[in-house]
């Protein structure tokens, strides 16, 4: 029998469901291997006693009905936690103890599932590679001082070294699939307004989507069938029908039309990139799946809409950090003072950059060229995808134009690490699905993903496509456990 | 276009985020980086396009006009900076 | 349609200024929770006792329309005969205050709730028409106290996220009683409506009021000062006369005036610069990504009109027409709508003509000495009307009428009971009333001779000592009659 740690969710949750394990020994496994990886720096906070407590008093009294039955499961800190601090990676809310839960967070403790603790992320889900969070680095498990992606880094990290068996993160313009790719996981970013928004520290409103990261593609689809809720709490959130999309996977997309977008063949696209798209191509032919070329001409102006969009609704967003009401409070001579102090002291470099972005982008006499311009091309980026879904049913391109850098590496030029969500983004600005799956590995033995993006609400479909290309690449994560 | 280190000095005071002398120079140079990239959208004619208004593929739901929170004052300043059992605290404010 | 008889004209040497004004009313809606959360919005509650998460912007809180304020607000928008905008949007306006714990206000900036409509004023000079240039919804704000501690400002949210509707005019005023017309006339409406209880003293109703002046005869609008936040008529006359004043000073001396945000000084009777607002100025507006284009149809609205009362203009034509009153008797009967409700149950049994006099006169006077809202009026509708009812049928006289309502004053009793215990009935039996008359002709035998003498202004003295010696109880009419006869 392999070890606890090493089973996917899908097998932890039937060994638990047969006894063969229980919540307490599950529990214990990952606290044990947590506590051996503290060089990783996954986590923020640490919920072990009280995980714990709860794994006991599920042994206590099983319900193997819930659909995460006793498992232990630790989140990216952006979800407001009740009674566990929530701090967004940030010092500005380095003391912040919710005294509520998020919507998404509580289905997963309603189905059964305890938390672990709190996971490290870029500072306000602002990053590319966890380096901007106030509690420091992550580490990658795919080796030494790489990054795991962000924002949700510290997600990545801890499920692709078998700290938790599978996590949840956000994603705005990539913060699932990106660290996914970067760690060899799978992540999917779901429709706007499948996940419910209230309890999540918010960064851009429109683009903020909740959603699962794990090990596997069923792993996958039971996370978000168990997160995916109608929420009255959040007006963004749409009511429509949710499958159980677990039990509906299947690995047949026989007659599917997969899209091929040629705009997504960057200039100085690496080979292997390119070497890595040509593999899934051919995978899904084989498959039985008809590739279609397609054009999603807008695709190169949806990063720099991107970055009006989402630093102005940042700017606003983030003015509750004020020192007033809860968080870091600097002193100040008067009220603008203690305002302006708090945050200066309390926000990092890359939160402050992107709020002076978002507070000049809607600043007067600029609105029009920025703000409603980008959100004009935002219209035609979604059009574009409306125009090619007419002939397509999903779309196949790279997760990320490079797999994992080194920690340092691109911190000193903005641009070019915002350069790394140039295929994840135009998905957020459209409010569509999309999916990242291991696919490969460079030549220095780091993880490549593919991104595979559906219509709205066509998760189903886009979890089946992925599952059939996870069976045919049969992808391995050979990660040694060097931390250790 | 070009961000200045006035500008910033503005934008940063509507911000409410103090920034220090030497930083502000190294953020106008981010800025105006970051804003050369963001100007490629001027190559696209956008005159014609109506802008997005909301992603959510839904109508905004309205709620029933009722009072569901209850008196929850202890756990609304629990978190407060300045510990007062009544109000938030802040420097005093003169009008 | 104006015939401004009471214009508003500031001197100086030999110029004169026209002051014209606009007024931004903010009504507070009329419902039991928030605009966006589910807190109450009652009155004096104990501070931060109605805040719910939502209100104080904890980390992750959204905000849902309430959709009653959505009714209350298209409902006030069929009031002011405004056009209703079927699709409207929330945007946030961002600004810093401590008071403002999301750091920006969920308003309406450039597509309202409510379009353009009009507001009749009724002045002594006759009717004027008062432009609206829009209604939005947006949130209040909680409260600053600055005189509790003597280092720190305290904050209550119990106000943060207040449905309001801001009312703003079109700057077609023109005096200070123009101003007292149309806030009241502003405020009858949304009484009428149930969409706002119009009630300053707890802050209700507030104004921003824009002055500006120019030389009477130019067609160009001067530069404006908008005063923030006044929150009585009184206060926004003083208000508008000072800063009318200050800026006709400005220019006569050969300068000009800057266009910024001022506040009345209460103490001082003077506004000043709001140093505070100064670099706040850009509000970076833009649609609130939390929530979607409000949107509705014809239905939506067709329904709220079925809803709506007959309104104060309406009411006032109608009771001109059918009951024969002046216009100024019917402008004080309508403005309120609890005193045309009480006007029209006294007038359900009782006639018309005494009913107003009663009510505008005697019934006014005294709600007025007891500063009390005719809602708490120490005599009811139904007694009143009984009051009247033997007044008409000769019961009693107007005179005694006027000493029993003085006991009904006191606890509300029964005009006939009261009638009956003190005996207070009017004298109308001839006989008996000629008895009296034989002996206040006895009595007063100098004066019969000089009356006979062709002294006629008499004829009043003998009236008078007849019902003197009544009792007041005497049938004044009959009394003449009788007099009329013996003394020839």
């Amino acid at each position: 029998m392999s070890a606890i740690v090493d089973l996917t969710l899908v097998e932890l949750i039937d060994k638990i469901k047969k006894k063969d394990v229980s919540s307490k020994e599950t529990t214990n496994a990952y606290i044990e291997r947590c506590k051996k990886s503290k060089k990783l720096n996954s986590f923020i906070t640490e919920d072990f006693d009280h995980a714990l407590k709860k794994a006991n008093a599920f042994d206590n009294n099983p319900n193997f009905e819930k659909k995460l039955p006793g498992i232990p499961i630790a989140v990216k800190d952006l979800f407001c936690t009740k009674d566990l601090r929530t701090t967004a990676g940030s010092k500005i809310l380095n003391n912040f103890v919710p005294t509520y839960e998020s919507t998404v967070t509580n289905n997963l403790w309603e189905n059964g599932a305890i938390l672990l603790g709190k996971l490290n992320c870029d500072e306000f889900a602002m990053g590319s590679s966890n380096e901007t969070s106030f509690f420091g680095n992550v580490q990658s498990p795919i080796g030494e001082n790489i990054v795991p992606g962000g924002s949700s880094g510290g997600s990545a990290s801890a499920l692709a070294a078998k700290l938790t068996p599978a996590t949840i993160g956000t994603d705005t313009g990539g913060s699932i699939r990106q660290p996914a790719s970067f760690t060899g996981t799978v992540g999917l970013k779901p429709t706007y307004g499948s996940c419910s928004r209230y309890g999540i520290v918010a960064f851009a409103s429109s683009l903020d989507q909740a959603g699962p990261m794990t090990k596997d593609v069923k792993d996958c689809a039971l996370m978000f069938e168990v997160m995916s809720s109608y929420d009255k709490k959040d007006s963004t959130s749409v009511d429509f029908e949710r499958d159980n999309y677990l039990n509906k996977l299947k690995d047949s997309i026989k007659g599917k039309k997969i899209g091929i977008p040629k705009e997504y063949r960057v200039d100085g696209m690496s080979k292997e990139i390119d070497e890595l798209w040509q593999k899934g191509i051919k995978i899904i032919k084989e498959a039985g799946a008809d590739v279609i070329d397609i054009s999603l001409p807008n695709t190169m102006y949806a990063l720099p809409a991107y970055y009006i969009v989402a630093p102005a609704e940042a700017s606003s967003n983030l003015a509750r950090y004020d020192g007033v009401k809860y968080g870091f409070r600097s002193k100040g001579e008067n009220l603008i003072d203690m305002y302006e102090k708090t945050r200066s002291e309390g926000f990092g470099d890359e939160v402050k950059r992107r709020i002076l972005i978002g507070t000049y982008v809607l600043s007067s006499g600029y609105y029009d060229a920025y703000y409603l311009k980008a959100q004009k091309v935002r219209k035609l980026i979604k059009n574009d995808f409306d125009q090619a879904y007419k002939n397509v049913d999903a779309i196949l391109t790279p997760s990320t134009p490079s797999s994992a850098f080194k920690i340092g590496e691109k911190t000193d030029d903005p641009v070019s690490m915002y350069l790394n969500d140039i295929f994840t983004v135009p998905i957020n600005l459209a409010g569509l699905p999309a999916i990242s799956i291991p696919a490969g590995i460079d030549a220095k033995g780091y993880p490549l993903g593919l991104q595979i993006i559906g219509k709205a609400f066509d998760e189903q479909n886009i979890l089946n496509i992925a599952y059939t290309m996870e069976k045919h690449i049969n992808f391995k994560n050979e990660i040694k456990s060097w931390w250790i | 276009m070009a961000i200045d280190l006035k500008t910033v000095k503005h934008i940063s005071k509507l911000a409410r985020i103090s920034i220090e002398e030497k930083k502000g120079k190294k953020l106008a140079d981010d800025l105006n980086s970051i804003f050369e990239f963001i100007e490629k959208l001027n190559q696209l004619d956008t005159d014609k396009v109506e802008p997005l208004t909301s992603i959510a593929e839904t109508k905004l739901q309205l709620r029933h006009d009722e009072i569901k929170s209850e008196n929850i004052r202890d756990q609304i300043l629990k978190n407060s900076p300045n510990e007062n059992k009544d109000f938030f605290v802040v420097p005093k404010v003169v009008e | 349609m104006t015939k401004n008889k009471s214009e508003y004209l500031i001197k100086r040497n030999k110029n004169e200024y026209e002051v014209v004004i606009g007024l931004e009313v903010h009504a507070q809606v009329l419902s039991e929770s928030k605009l966006f959360s589910d807190s109450p919005t009652k009155f004096g509650a104990e501070p931060n006792t109605q805040v719910s998460l939502v209100d104080a912007a904890f980390p992750g809180m959204l905000p849902v329309i309430n959709e009653f304020c959505i009714k209350q607000a298209v409902k006030t928008g069929i009031g002011l005969n405004a056009k209703i905008n079927k699709r409207s949007i929330f945007d946030r306006k961002n600004y810093f205050y401590a008071d403002l714990p999301q750091g920006y206000q969920i308003s309406q900036y450039k597509n309202p709730i409510v379009g353009e409509g009009s507001v009749i004023l009724d002045l002594p000079s006759g009717e004027k028409v008062v432009g609206i240039e829009r209604l939005h919804l947006e949130q209040d704000a909680g409260k600053s106290i600055h005189d509790i501690d003597p280092q720190n400002t305290l904050v209550d949210l119990n106000r943060s996220g207040v449905a309001l509707m801001e009312i703003v005019s079109k700057p077609d005023l023109r005096s200070l009683d123009e101003v007292n017309a149309y806030v009241k006339k502003l405020r009858s409406i949304m009484r009428y409506l149930g969409t706002c209880d119009g009630n300053m003293q707890e802050g209700s109703l507030r104004a921003d009021v824009n002055v500006s002046v120019r030389k009477k005869g130019d067609k160009k609008l001067g530069t404006r000062c908008e005063i923030k936040n006044v929150n009585s008529i009184k206060f926004m006359q003083m208000a508008i006369e000072y800063e009318a004043n200050r800026q006709v000073d400005l220019i006569e001396d050969g300068g000009s005036v800057d266009q910024e945000t001022r506040l009345f000084d209460t103490k001082k009777n003077q506004t000043r610069s709001m140093r505070s607002k100064e670099d706040a100025h850009d509000y970076r507006y833009f649609p609130d990504p939390d929530l979607l284009p409000l949107e509705f149809d014809d239905q939506f609205i067709s329904n709220l009109k079925k809803e709506i009362p007959e309104l104060p203009d309406v009411k006032k034509k109608r009771f001109i027409e059918k009951f024969n009153l002046s216009p100024y008797e019917a402008n004080i009967l309508v403005s309120d709508i609890e005193t045309s409700k009480y006007f029209e149950e006294v007038i359900k049994n009782s006639d018309v003509k005494i009913s107003t006099n009663w009510i505008t006169g005697e019934l006014f006077a005294l709600l007025n000495e007891k500063n009390l809202e005719i809602t708490q009026s120490p005599i009811s509708s139904k007694n009143l009307s009984k009051l009247i009812n033997l007044i008409k049928d000769g019961t009693i006289s107007g005179k005694i009428a006027k000493s029993v309502f003085e006991i009904m004053a006191d606890g509300d009793k029964d005009p006939q009971k009261i009638i009956d215990e003190k005996g207070l009935k009017q004298e109308s039996d001839p006989k008996e009333l000629e008895k009296l008359i034989d002996r206040v002709i006895k009595d007063n035998e100098g004066k019969v001779k000089e009356y006979k003498s062709g002294k006629d202004k008499l004829f009043g003295f003998f009236v008078g000592q007849a019902m003197k010696v009544s009792g007041g109880k005497a049938n004044p009419q009959l009394v003449n009659e009788i007099l009329k006869k013996k003394l020839k």
